[in-house]
């Protein structure tokens, strides 16, 4: 009686905690941040368009777009600022490594379990390196 | 199909979600290709400044590739954002709140854009 309650039970919904308890595969922690590094570029939105609107209106505000990144802008420092900008870096190299992945797949109907593992670490790696570079230029070399 | 509408429609099944899933491929491809454009005219000779950077979006082609990237960036954004809150989060309430939140987010951000480009 006991055994057959305990095969009854189902598992039902699937909490955060439990899917934190399962080691991802490469392919599967790119689809992890590839909804994450959306989820940050919507969240960001509004500050692509706040840098698009002052660097490219006029002179003036170009050197308001530039000096944000010096000596920050209103009572936000310049590394807020920075930091900001290299989330937002990450977040597309990530999404759009992965998403020219997810494109490739789709038109070559490449679907093999190697090409997906391969390719996860490529695109994972791809975005971690151009990040790096975009760091040292933001926060070293600027 | 003759009688697919009323309470015995049929609302899950083959071809509901090709729309969305063929949708956020073509506005990708889009905006890969308005990144790639971007890229290389940023990579053009010539110091980086105002004069650089406000001619690049100051050509009518430009404006308009702009234009076409702006609307897929909405659009790819609601189907990926539909989706995941599809996934995670289950009570109906919660879940039209957000996708209304989403979509006023989307909107506004797009209408701010498009004002922008249109006074370069």
């Amino acid at each position: 009686m006991a055994d057959a309650k305990a095969i009854k039970k189902r598992p039902g919904q699937m909490s955060l905690l439990d899917a934190t308890q399962y080691r991802l595969p490469p392919a599967g922690w790119v689809s992890i941040l590839h909804r994450v590094s959306g989820l940050i570029i919507i969240i960001l939105l509004p500050f692509v368009i706040w840098m698009f609107d002052t660097s490219v209106t006029d002179e003036v505000s170009f050197d308001e777009f530039r000096g944000a990144f010096v000596a920050g802008i209103g009572f936000v420092p310049a590394f807020v600022v920075k930091l900001a900008a290299l989330a937002l870096i990450w977040a597309f190299l990530q999404h759009f490594c992965a998403g020219v992945r997810h494109l490739y797949m789709d038109f070559t109907h490449t679907v093999d379990k190697e090409f997906g593992r391969v390719s996860a670490l490529v695109a994972i790696g791809i975005a971690a390196v151009l990040t790096l570079v975009f760091a040292y230029k933001l926060f070293i070399g600027y | 199909m003759s009688d697919n509408y009323g309470s015995k429609r049929v609302v899950v099944g083959a071809h509901y979600g090709l729309r969305d899933w063929l949708v956020q491929r073509a506005t990708a491809v889009l905006m890969a290709l308005f990144t790639i454009v971007l890229v290389i005219e940023c990579l053009m000779p010539g110091e980086m400044s105002y004069e650089k950077w406000g001619a690049i979006f100051s050509h009518q082609w430009m404006k308009v590739l702009t234009f076409i990237t702006i609307a897929s960036i909405i659009w790819h954004a609601w189907v990926g954002v539909r989706d995941v809150l599809m996934d995670y989060v289950k009570p109906l309430a919660a879940r039209i709140v957000l996708q209304v939140a989403a979509i006023a987010w989307l909107v506004g951000c797009a209408g701010w854009a498009l004002q922008v480009l249109w006074r370069i």
